[in-house]
């Protein structure tokens, strides 16, 4: 038995090359150009952590962070229970489901399908002021509206590019999740005398929890790494109203060609989404581990 | 391995992140990991505390680089410290 739960981890081998190459070779090359000043490809030197001395100390970095958290924040506020509201207003009962589901699933699915350049040119042209749609719409409604030139606006536009993009991936885990409830968890909540809120918080809740878990985490790492998107969209403007922390990035590695620089950035970036995607493991996840835990102990005291 | 851009310290670095890894899989192969509950608010495995104090380590570098202009000597000993009472209580 041993020896046959030995040679099963054989089979993740693969993998273990494949992230190594993908992932781990690359991060390990990120680390040593960030300890060196390149000036070209054959000529480094050792700065130590002078560049992240410098990043750390950088005041348009820090404000791009701040904006980026802002986003990130703001984002997940909205699409989180926006996608769970959605989800809940699907029919689900077998009797009801007949092709109206079907259909909202694949309707549902459709902005996930869409390529995020794509996305952004969408709503550049849907939002400008001149031939715009939603643009003009609003200007003819005697609003001035010009998210080219006015930041509020920039904002306000890239919130809602991506509350269009994404509360369908959150709609799709918790429909997912809210079908493996049987009826007859309802049924007796609805002997019980429950509301509506006590349904949702004791019987779908629970059922949601992993779903949202892995839902959550996928948006906050994407939200945190969030690059085309605005890049195509406001390109990052007006001034650096929109530059969130991966353009500030890029700006800095591809057109500026500072490696060295760019590299640090790239580390501390990976530190903040590891203890930003940590914490929320712990949070989330831990607690029901550390309930079955308890449980164990509980078992072992019996016993 | 010239793409790589290897330094010295790097290498070192990666050597001592490497060695633990593999006297982590050694240990946890003579005595298997369980939850334990310590000073930290939640249950952890042996894993999990290693995984901690790199974390802490990683954050304590970081704040002492941007706090500080000297080289951050104090920082590794404090990482080592919490390290240690991580380990141990945590």
């Amino acid at each position: 038995m041993q020896a046959n739960q030995n040679r099963a981890w054989l089979g993740v081998l693969p993998v273990v090359l494949i992230v190594a190459f993908s992932g781990v070779i690359p991060l390990m090359t990120v680390v040593n150009f960030s300890v060196q000043d390149v000036l070209d490809v054959n000529t480094r030197f050792f700065v130590g952590f002078d560049w992240y001395r410098e990043i750390l100390r950088d005041q348009r970095l820090l404000d791009a962070l701040g904006r980026q958290l802002l986003f990130s924040a703001t984002v997940l506020a909205i699409e989180i229970p926006l996608g769970i509201a959605v989800a809940r207003a699907m029919p689900r009962e077998p009797k009801g489901r007949g092709w109206g589901a079907a259909a909202l699933l694949v309707l549902l699915a459709l902005p996930l399908l869409v390529p995020w350049n794509v996305v952004g040119t969408i709503w550049q042209v849907y939002a400008r002021p001149d031939i715009g749609l939603l643009g003009h719409g609003i200007n003819a409604l005697g609003i001035h509206y010009n998210f080219s030139q006015v930041s509020s606006h920039a904002w306000i536009t890239l919130i809602l590019m991506d509350v269009w993009h994404w509360p369908s991936l959150i709609a799709l885990l918790a429909f997912s999740g809210l079908t493996s409830i049987p009826n007859q968890h309802y049924q007796a909540a609805e002997l019980d005398g429950a509301s509506r809120w006590q349904v949702f918080r004791f019987v779908e809740m629970p059922r949601l929890r992993s779903v949202l878990i892995i839902g959550v985490l996928l948006r906050l790492m994407d939200s945190l790494m969030i690059y085309t998107e605005p890049f195509v969209l406001t390109g990052g403007g007006p001034g650096t109203s929109t530059t969130l922390l991966s353009q500030y990035l890029a700006t800095m590695a591809v057109g500026q060609f500072d490696v060295g620089p760019a590299a640090a950035f790239s580390v501390l970036y990976f530190l903040l989404i590891l203890l930003l995607c940590w914490l929320f493991y712990t949070a989330v996840v831990k607690r029901d581990l550390e309930q079955d835990f308890a449980r164990q102990g509980e078992r072992a005291a019996h016993e | 391995m010239n793409w790589m851009a290897w330094t010295l310290p790097t290498a070192l670095f990666f050597c001592a992140i490497g060695l633990l890894l593999f006297t982590m899989t050694l240990i946890e192969l003579k005595r298997p990991t369980t939850m334990a509950r310590g000073w930290l608010p939640m249950a952890t495995t042996r894993g999990d505390r290693i995984f901690i104090s790199l974390l802490a380590a990683a954050g304590l570098h970081v704040a002492w680089l941007a706090l500080f202009t000297s080289p951050p000597y104090v920082a590794s000993v404090a990482a080592v410290i919490t390290a240690i009472i991580v380990l141990r209580w945590g």
